[in-house]
């Protein structure tokens, strides 16, 4: 079933007269309605005269993270804070963390591409989904949540953790539909298995999973012990959360909801647009948003995209799996981690010279663990391992309070942490991903 | 009438005592007392040597993080109940130990410790007072 069948299977012409319209809009909107934004528009001498059709979209300026950190919490808004209706927060570079606000007309929205997520990936009204995403400031638990509820579904708001009782309600509730991290799906398989229980046997049948980066083989993997259909959401905070591109049953890249999301794909360097078909960093540019509509918002996830239309039926552009970063973010159990973000911390524990690596690792069936190590100086040490125990133990709590994922704090003698031309490695990620 | 003690980290991977001691020994630093405590990933390896100073800048020279501790040097009679004498003294006076380890000797007529105090100076009034012999570098064969 496809949820938006006029949106998601219009023709290339109709589309882009949509998006056209849409594109001159949402810059005379944003440049009557944000300074930042006005200021930044000014500077390049653009306004929404200039923009003829969605082809004009190259002369407008990018969006950056920093851009929206520079504004924290609120500058970069469209509307003024008392018209939010709801405000979400995912990680910064350094010190402030990334603000979302969305309207009541951005949360319908978001409602509706989350309802063209769930059918895509092969739900049906009337069926029941257990989310296991993680409820609160984190958005992929109430995108799905408003997606379910739009479209139909029964939603059991399980959020993430407490996997015992997830697969008791599994067991005892039946849910068709599961939405989670594909780690967290690998995981809970190894608990039924503790638990006695026979994955194959559970009522599972489609998985919406995405947060994090995964491999075909971990699709493989989930798709044989569960003995369900494993497909691949795509979203991030800034554009409005999970919501904004999703495979269908044919798994033949993730149909992107361009009507309301514009994509390209660009070479970072350069900052130009890649030819069709080639690998850059993704550049979404949100046509219909109010509360925080971003012009040209760099991802720095790494895709293709391809523009034919799919067996399906859908017209959407898809997107290829992320095969990488444009940064040195790393995804953490889908939590966002940036290493300036550690490097922070080290700063302010007094006398650590922020010399440390992270090491991502994820075992099989496993969740991924995180271990951070941090060479030890001369004004830290002391000949008491109480002492240097404890110093451990406060980087660790400094750390996770700041990232909100569990790590491991490991120290290490100086100069032990590999360094290429006098720099610092500073992650090593282990994961086949 | 206090010792100096060197201690370095270490990071628990195989031959890194074996790195320190050879280090030492092209260094004709002699080593007279010696023990390592350890944790999950790291240990901290305490020693009393003949050339404290020496030993510490070609420890740092070669990239290893070490620094000096003062620590004390207690002669204690080589009986039953020696060690416990000692200890029933510094407990009376609330002296903690955060740590303690013997010495190499020689001669075997004596028992000789050294301890780790949260203060130095305090403890060792109190074991002079009550007439227990503190011994300094110079008895210690470490000068």
């Amino acid at each position: 079933m496809i949820w938006n069948e006029k949106m998601e299977c219009m023709g290339h012409e109709d589309l882009k007269n949509i998006q056209s319209e849409r594109l001159r809009n949402l810059v005379a909107y944003i440049y009557k309605n944000s300074p930042a934004y006005k200021i930044k528009l000014d500077a390049f001498g653009i306004s929404s005269r200039d923009i003829k059709s969605v082809d004009d979209i190259e002369k407008l300026p990018f969006t950056t993270k920093e851009d929206l950190r520079d504004s924290y919490p609120f500058g970069l808004f469209s509307r003024p804070v008392k018209d939010i209706n709801e405000i979400h927060v995912s990680s910064g570079t350094t010190g402030n963390p990334t603000v979302v606000g969305y309207t009541k007309d951005d949360l319908k929205l978001w409602a509706e591409v989350m309802a063209r997520v769930l059918c895509c990936a092969g739900a049906v009204p009337g069926d029941m989904i257990q989310i296991a995403y993680g409820y609160g400031l984190f958005t992929g638990g109430l995108g799905f949540h408003y997606g379910a509820i739009e479209m139909g579904l029964s939603v059991i708001p399980a959020s993430s953790g407490q996997t015992k009782r997830q697969l008791k309600i599994m067991q005892d509730f039946k849910p068709r539909i599961l939405g989670c991290t594909p780690s967290y799906a690998l995981y809970m398989a190894e608990e039924a298995k503790a638990l006695g229980m026979k994955p194959k046997d559970s009522s599972w049948k489609i998985g919406v999973f995405g947060a994090e980066p995964w491999s075909e083989a971990m699709r493989k993997a989930i798709e044989s012990t569960w003995d369900m259909c494993a497909t691949d959401v795509y979203g991030l905070s800034e554009i409005i959360g999970p919501g904004v591109a999703q495979e269908c049953q044919h798994k033949a890249g993730l149909h992107l909801f361009s009507d309301v999301f514009y994509p390209e794909v660009i070479d970072p360097k350069t900052g130009k647009n890649v030819k069709e078909g080639g690998k850059g960093e993704l550049v979404i540019t949100t046509l219909t948003k109010q509360g925080l509509p971003l012009i040209r918002y760099r991802t720095r996830d790494i895709v293709s995209i391809k523009y034919e239309k799919c067996k399906c039926g859908r017209t959407s552009p898809r997107i290829s799996k992320i095969s990488g970063r444009t940064d040195d973010m790393i995804i953490v159990r889908g939590i966002n981690v940036f290493p300036s973000q550690i490097e922070h911390v080290l700063l302010g524990i007094e006398g650590t010279q922020p010399h440390y690596q992270l090491i991502v690792d994820r075992k099989a069936g496993d969740l991924d663990e995180l271990d951070v190590l941090v060479e030890v100086e001369e004004k830290i040490f002391s000949d008491e391992i109480k002492k240097l125990r404890a110093l451990e133990e406060k980087i660790k709590k400094e750390i996770e309070s700041v990232l909100g994922v569990f790590v491991r704090v490991r120290l290490v003698e100086p100069r032990t942490i590999e360094r290429s031309e006098g720099k610092a490695k500073r992650v090593i990620d282990k994961r086949a991903l | 009438m206090k010792l100096i003690q060197i201690s370095i980290f270490l990071e628990n991977k195989k031959g890194r005592l074996l790195d320190v001691c050879s280090l030492l020994s092209a260094g004709k630093i002699n080593i007279r007392a010696l023990t390592v405590a350890e944790s999950d990933n790291f240990g901290v390896l305490r020693v009393v040597v003949d050339k404290p100073q020496e030993a510490t800048t070609l420890l740092k020279a070669h990239g290893f993080v070490a620094n000096l501790t003062e620590i004390v040097g207690v002669e204690v009679p080589d009986k039953p109940g020696g060690l416990a004498d000692v200890l029933k003294i510094l407990s009376k006076h609330n002296i903690n130990v955060e740590y303690m380890y013997g010495f190499l000797e020689k001669s075997s007529n004596r028992a000789l410790l050294v301890f780790r105090f949260d203060n130095s100076d305090t403890a060792i009034e109190v074991l002079k007072t009550n007439k227990i012999r503190v011994v300094g570098q110079k008895d210690m064969g470490v000068l």
